[in-house]
Order: C-alpha cells, then structure tokens, then sequence
C-alpha cells in the first residue's frame, strides 16, 4: 500500500532527524516540555505534507517546520520579540579585551542561560550553527533569510553572547528594571 | 592602525565557508592584521566553550514512540487534515498503550536471552578508545561507500555491508581491520555531529540475542546480528543515536 510505503519512508528518512527537531525546539523556546509539545506537534505535521518532500536535505525540511512551528507558538504566547527591528539596527564595532577571552572557562549553565537571553533570530542562528552543525546553506534554508542575512546574524549573535558572559550581572540588573 | 575588513569574512572563515580562494585572501590579510588575529582567537575560544558546555539536548525516551503511536493512529495521515485529528485521539492512546506493551515485553524478553558476552564489550570498547588515538582511526579513510567496501575485500573471509547513513544523519568516514580477543573484524567509522561511531563487524559464531545495548566506561554500546554478521556499534554519542544507527542497518 501507498500509505505504508510512505509512512515507512517518513520513518527513515525524517524521523532520525528528531533528536535535531526537539533540540532547536527546546533552545528557541526555552522550555523542554514546550518544547516537547511543539516538536510532537511539527512532526506530525511534517507527516501530513510529506507527500510535499521527495528527495533533498530531509533534516533542513524538518527543522524548517519545527522553526515555523517554535515562531508560531511564541508568538501565541506573547513572546514575540520584533525581530526586523533588531536586524536593523547597525552592527557593533568588536573589541576584543583580554575578559571576553577567558570565556572559554564559562560552565554550562552560564552558557545556556546567556542563549536563552539572546533575541530567537540570533539564538537560532548559533544553535544551528554550533550546537547543530549546519552549514550557512542550510540555515539559510531552514530560517528562509538570504546567505548575507545569515552571515550578519550568526556574526551579531557571537558578539551578543559573548557581551551576556561576560558582563551577566549588568544583564540581570537591566531585566530587573 | 584600524582594521576595515567585513567582520562576516572572518565568521564565515571560522565556519570554514569561504571557497580556496577566499580563505587564501583572509589568511594573508591576518598576517598583517593583529585586530583579526585576536578576533579569531575570541571567536576560537568562544566556539571552544559552547563545545565543552555541551548544549545539545536530545529528544526525550518516550517522545519517539509517543510520535510513532500518533501516525500509526492516523493510517491517512498524510493525506488528512489538522481539524480532523481529535476523532484519533483515543485510539493513538490505545495504539500507545499497545506499543508501550509491545516494548515493556521485550525489553523483559530481552533481558532474559542471551547477552553479548561482557569480555568481548570490553574488547570492542578499548578497541574503540584506541581507535581514537592520532592516526588510528580508519585504514581507509573515506566518505564513499564504493571506496571502503572493496577494499575490505580480499582481507576478511567475508564482505561487511557498508550502507550510506548520510542520509539519517552518520556521514561515513571510513573503515578499518581492527582485532578482538585475538580476531580480525572489520570495522566501520561514521560520525555523528561531532562524536565517532564505531561499527565492528564479525562473522557470528556464538548466538547473540539480536538486539542488546548498554553502557561501559562512558560509553554506549549496541549489539545486533544480520545476515549471519554481528554488529557491534560503540561511541560517546546517545544510546538513542545508537539505536538509529542500528535501525538503520537493519533497514539497508
């Protein structure tokens, strides 16, 4: 049967991609079992237009569902950060001082809670990238931004998350107020 | 003296996605430039740190099969439309519940059957931990599967399966002849995100219960038996990538 066949290649050729799915889920959200909600939630849609997908890069098409799923549901919560006003604004001048050096000391949790302070255009860029491995290409795929968009990102969000490490008690008072 | 470089030369550098030529231009730009030789450093070590904080978190255990019990209850899933998934909400719980049956059974069944004896895990993991070392890791190295497997012939009295993973996310790097407990096995690299799997294949001489899994000195293991082969497959990666990796296999 065409249903089994099909459900069959969903099973091999995308499901092995869940691991990815829940972890860019779970950065951008911030939040596991959101996290685990949404990701459940994209998969099974993923399943409903895989008849879409026939051959390519199988994990870009379901992280790009699972993006899509992510933005829809902070933006249902009310998290939504205006993301274009954040791209406009102009990229800082780098300094590099012997402090942001000696971030390669940082713990984990540290690290975790300086992403998870990051605006989700520049959080999903660095997951992608460092913590998933993507190339440019498929970033630009997955978030539907031009190459150029994703090189400035990826640049602009190296240089905030290493101001969030290195100066976190400055970050907390400003939430603070 | 001000550097006026476009920063994003030296991220996509880093990212290694500048073409021969581009790479060539930024290194001997760098020569001169000590503002972009200590903004690679910084963009080295904070790449180092994110390493080492080990962020990636994978799916949990049970949203596998709660996924997998939702399309076995939606049969047209493909074809039917979001609003119409709440009718197949109880019977995705009964699927669940069977599936979850299913599993508890033979993971019980399991336990109970013939286990991949503990002398030849030790083997296949120091084996595993020596292939690590600088230079030790694949006699030929390679991303082709047409590459590796012929060249295992002629040195094995048999012919391993080199399937392509790429696909499922185990881009293969090569294979080599490795000894356990005194044999010669074959033994199949692929990489996982930024961990090595190792695949060693045997000739079956003792039955192996066909699936077994566990964890030693770190590191996860998974046994399984094919087409009169057992597999053994070994890295730091997560059971749950283990287990992929076997279905995989069992699949090609």
């Amino acid at each position: 049967m065409l249903e089994g066949e099909d459900r069959a290649r969903f099973e091999a050729t995308v499901l092995p991609h869940l691991d990815a799915a829940f972890n860019l889920a779970r950065w951008l959200l911030a939040n596991r079992a959101d996290a685990q909600d949404v990701t459940q939630e994209a998969v099974l849609r993923a399943y409903r237009f895989f008849h879409t997908f026939r051959t390519g890069n199988s994990r870009a098409w379901l992280l790009q569902i699972v993006r899509n799923s992510c933005y829809t549901w902070l933006q249902k919560k009310d998290q939504w950060e205006d993301v274009e006003e954040l791209e406009e604004a102009s990229l800082p001048v780098e300094r590099y001082s012997p402090e942001s050096l000696a971030v390669a000391s940082s713990e984990r949790k540290q690290l975790a809670d300086a992403l998870e302070r990051l605006p989700p255009a520049f959080r999903e860029v660095l997951v992608l990238r460092e913590i998933e491995g993507c190339s440019y290409k498929e970033i630009a795929a997955i978030t539907g931004r031009p190459l150029g968009t994703v090189m400035s990102s990826l640049a602009r969000a190296r240089s905030q998350l290493r101001d969030a490490l290195v100066r976190p008690s400055q970050v907390e008072a400003h939430r603070e107020l | 003296m001000s550097c006026d470089l476009d920063k994003t030369q030296l991220h996509a550098y880093l990212d290694v996605e500048l073409d021969a030529a581009g790479a060539a231009h930024f290194e001997s730009h760098m020569e001169s430039c000590t503002e972009c030789q200590v903004a690679l450093a910084g963009e080295e070590a904070l790449r180092r740190s994110i390493a080492q904080a080990d962020l990636y978190e994978p799916a949990p255990a049970g949203l596998r099969q709660k996924i997998v019990g939702q399309l076995t209850a939606d049969p047209q899933g493909s074809r039917r439309l979001l609003a119409a998934f709440g009718e197949w909400r109880w019977l995705a719980l009964a699927a669940c519940l069977v599936l979850a049956a299913a599993l508890g059974w033979r993971m019980i069944s399991q336990r109970s059957s013939r286990e991949l004896p503990d002398a030849v895990v030790a083997a296949v993991v120091d084996a595993h931990l020596r292939s690590l070392q600088p230079g030790h890791l694949a006699d030929v190295p390679s991303s082709d599967r047409h590459t590796v497997k012929p060249w295992f012939a002629g040195r094995l009295d048999f012919a391993p399966p080199v399937p392509d993973l790429s696909g499922g996310g185990f881009p293969l790097m090569g294979g080599r002849l490795d000894v356990l407990n005194g044999r010669t096995v074959a033994v199949l690299v692929y990489g996982r995100r930024a961990h090595i799997v190792n695949v060693f294949v045997w000739k079956a001489e003792m039955p192996v219960s066909p699936r077994r899994s566990g964890q030693r000195q770190g590191y996860q293991w998974v046994a399984w038996e094919k087409g009169g082969l057992s597999f053994c497959a070994v890295s730091d990666t997560s059971a749950d990538d283990l287990q992929q990796l076997m279905q995989l296999f069992l699949k090609d």
